[in-house]
């Protein structure tokens, strides 16, 4: 199946940088004995809008966060904008703060107020004064429409506000990559459109993106490519037209039918 | 379908409900005591079993606190009221005996004339912590200030200090409360500064002592920041040689000295004069000072994923907890010594303190490990993921959670080392339960008073932890926004 990949090489569309801004070879990783990532290849260009869809358990999240080092990988190489990720851990703090990541649960903090939660990493880990990070965090909180929740806690937040938080908490880094890991699973359907509108709003700008997602009207609407995975592979990976319209592989055609066949 | 299914079908609300209020509660004395105590057969069982029970304890030490005497000079002379008052066969408390001896309780042997120095200890203490503890209430921390400056003052003036030193008190007190109110950070520095401040009241001596052993800290750091950029950690070794050097060579000369060209001097007083609740207080509050921080590092080393750092930290805790709290005692009266360098003379409460801190540390840390474990995993990665290195996301994100679910269990193990220090009396040193009740019993007047001391010094030891208790119940009721 993996020979269909290596087959069909994907063209970057234009209008996108020939710059990589992620580049991913030969990487393997194991939980214990088991084998969760084999072999992947990825090359990611800056400006690039990647979805990754897959069964659950086909390794797509972990393939994500082994790119901001949440997970470590064992053999291959990593780098994300020249950095290697290894052991060395000011690389690995240099990375992360470029590199920003939505959660499925939000993972805000509670003590701290929304602004907070969005001057915390700007002030320790940039060292921007306290008065031009508030500016920032307005203008993003701005952005994500909920300046006006500034001053509260986020357990007084719903869901979807707590997600653009979220968005608006890791934007506040000014990352060069954004990472989505299901942003929109935790939330009761209403709530999924206000999320995904503000992560389309964000793909508008330019925004190098690799979104982990269930939502295949998204992919098809702002993606450059959607990566399939399976059985910790890469399976599939072509233009999101192609990708829906023409699967290719078996696995991608039954994974197609169950998730748009009702 | 029949007609009805088809009704009950088709249904469009074409006004929404508006809210009702909730119906009233039924409630009534009488109603509360079946529901809660006569409900049923083994329930009324149960009601006047502890009826009885309550009866019993009631009828036996009601008259007993009842019939009590606060006006005698001895035992015997009480035990004659009593008889006199309410017949041969009546017993009766001897509180004349708290009366009298109350200060022995409080202050021990120090000295009479100085007692206004603990006094002050003690007061100044509320000072440094008000800042700390009543952060964001200005209400709450001043009538804490006030409630402290004025009863720190009238004791004061009540147990003699003479004139000169009220006014040096009255000075002291509204600087520092000005320093509170107006410098925030100043007065933070202040609260570090306290411990050496009130090491001062409480054992005399020079000034210069206290802040030669501060300045020993800051040539540390001095030295560090100079080696640092050139030796990593290393510097570190560095720091802890200069400290060394400074404490063991030049440290006394040097506030000889200065204690000769301006003095500040108090009059000393030995450790052997310490007792009563001078005495549990010194330790626990220092005891408390210290353990905290130092749990808090070991329940994080405990969970460090450095494996040295991992099991030293789990030895430490498995053996101090495993070892009773008197063996420690026993180890600071009497091993520590023989493992000191020569000329080196810890201070008998000193070697007490550290072994009460590392008890509770070892407990404390435990508390705190439980606290860690309970944050969600997401907590952690989010730390992450903004490249908060492992300290910064300890503090600002780990701990302030970890921490605040903790508050209970901290407080527990704050009360139950402060009840702990009274064990210091086989050390030989004076607590106020065991040693100062046998002292005051054993001078010939209050021979056989028995109940009357113990009562004593175990309300003072309520009011103390009951006061804990409540702050901590205090501060978690201010915390709680967060999780709304």
């Amino acid at each position: 199946m993996s020979e269909i990949t290596a087959a069909a090489p994907v063209v970057p569309k234009k209008g996108l940088s020939d710059q990589v801004a992620i580049d991913i070879v030969k990487m393997n990783k194991w939980y214990g004995t088991f084998h969760v990532l084999r072999d992947i290849d990825l090359t990611v260009h800056k400006g690039e809008r990647i979805v990754i869809a897959g069964p659950s358990g086909s390794g797509k999240s972990t393939l994500i966060r082994c790119i901001n080092r949440l997970e470590e990988h064992q053999t291959g190489q990593i780098f994300v904008d020249g950095i290697e990720l290894t052991n060395d851990l000011k690389n690995i703090d240099k990375v992360r703060s470029e590199v920003g990541m939505v959660f499925q649960h939000f993972n805000l903090f509670p003590h701290l107020t929304v602004l907070e939660n969005c001057t915390l990493a700007p002030i320790w880990v940039r060292k921007v004064p306290k008065r031009q990070a508030e500016e920032t965090a307005m203008h993003f909180l701005e952005k994500v429409r909920i300046p006006e929740q500034a001053h509260k806690y986020p357990g007084q937040l719903s869901g979807g506000q707590q997600q653009r938080v979220a968005i608006a908490r890791s934007l506040c880094m000014q990352p060069r990559v954004m990472l989505f890991d299901e942003p929109t699973s935790a939330l009761d359907p209403e709530m999924i459109k206000e999320v995904l509108d503000t992560m389309i709003q964000l793909a508008e700008e330019g925004m190098t993106m690799l979104c982990v997602t269930h939502e295949m009207g998204f992919a098809q609407a702002v993606a450059h490519r959607v990566i399939f995975m399976d059985q910790g592979q890469i399976v599939e990976q072509n233009t999101p037209s192609e990708f829906f319209n023409n699967p290719r592989s078996e696995r991608t055609k039954l994974f197609l039918s169950q998730i748009l066949g009702h | 379908m029949s007609e009805t299914d088809a009704q009950t079908t088709l249904f469009v609300r074409d006004t929404m409900l508006p809210p009702q209020p909730a119906p009233d509660k039924v409630s009534g004395p009488l109603l509360w005591l079946r529901e809660n105590m006569f409900s049923g057969p083994l329930n009324i069982l149960l009601t006047l079993l502890g009826l009885s029970i309550v009866w019993l304890v009631v009828s036996t030490i009601g008259p007993w606190l009842m019939h009590s005497v606060w006006n005698a000079n001895g035992m015997a002379e009480c035990r004659q009221i009593i008889a006199e008052r309410y017949g041969p066969d009546a017993s009766g408390a001897c509180f004349a005996l708290i009366r009298e001896r109350w200060n022995q309780f409080v202050f021990g042997f120090y000295p009479p004339a100085l007692y206004w120095r603990p006094v002050m200890a003690f007061t100044l203490l509320f000072f440094a912590l008000a800042p700390i503890l009543f952060m964001d209430s200005r209400k709450a921390r001043w009538t804490v200030l006030a409630l402290a400056s004025v009863l720190g003052f009238l004791c004061a003036q009540l147990l003699g200090a003479d004139g000169q030193t009220l006014i040096v008190i009255t000075v002291a007190i509204v600087l520092w409360i000005l320093v509170i109110e107006y410098g925030r950070s100043k007065a933070l520095l202040l609260s570090l500064a306290y411990p050496f401040i009130g090491m001062w009241l409480l054992w005399g001596g020079s000034l210069w002592v206290e802040i030669m052993i501060l300045a020993g800290f800051a040539l540390a750091f001095l030295a560090f920041r100079l080696t640092q950029p050139m030796l990593g950690l290393i510097a570190l070794a560095v720091a802890a040689a200069v400290i060394g050097v400074w404490w063991y060579f030049l440290a006394d000369p040097a506030a000889n000295a200065l204690e000769q060209v301006i003095p500040l001097g108090l009059g000393k007083v030995p450790s052997s004069q310490f007792g009563g609740f001078v005495l549990s207080i010194t330790i626990g509050v220092a005891g408390i000072a210290m353990s905290l921080p130092l749990g808090i590092l070991l329940a994080l080393a405990r969970r460090s994923d450095l494996p040295i750092i991992k099991m030293l930290a789990v030895i430490f805790i498995e053996f101090i907890r495993g070892v009773p709290l008197i063996a420690l005692l026993f180890v600071a009266s009497l091993l520590l010594n023989y493992f000191l360098p020569p000329k080196v003379e810890f201070d008998i409460i000193l070697r007490v303190v550290i072994m009460v801190t590392l008890f509770a540390s070892a407990y404390m840390a435990e508390v705190i490990r439980g606290g860690l474990a309970a944050l969600p995993r997401g907590q952690y990665e989010a730390a992450d993921a903004l490249g908060l290195d492992y300290w910064k996301a300890q503090r600002l994100i780990v701990l302030p959670q970890a921490l605040k679910i903790s508050i209970p269990g901290i407080v527990s193990t704050f009360i139950g080392m402060f009840k702990d220090t009274t064990l210091v009396t086989f050390v030989g040193l004076y607590d106020p339960l065991k040693a100062m009740s046998d002292t005051v019993r054993a001078t010939f007047a209050w021979k056989g008073a028995y109940w009357e001391p113990y009562i004593f010094v175990g309300s003072i030891f309520f009011i103390l932890c009951f006061g804990m208790s409540r702050y901590s119940m205090y501060l978690e009721r201010r915390l709680k926004r967060e999780n709304r």
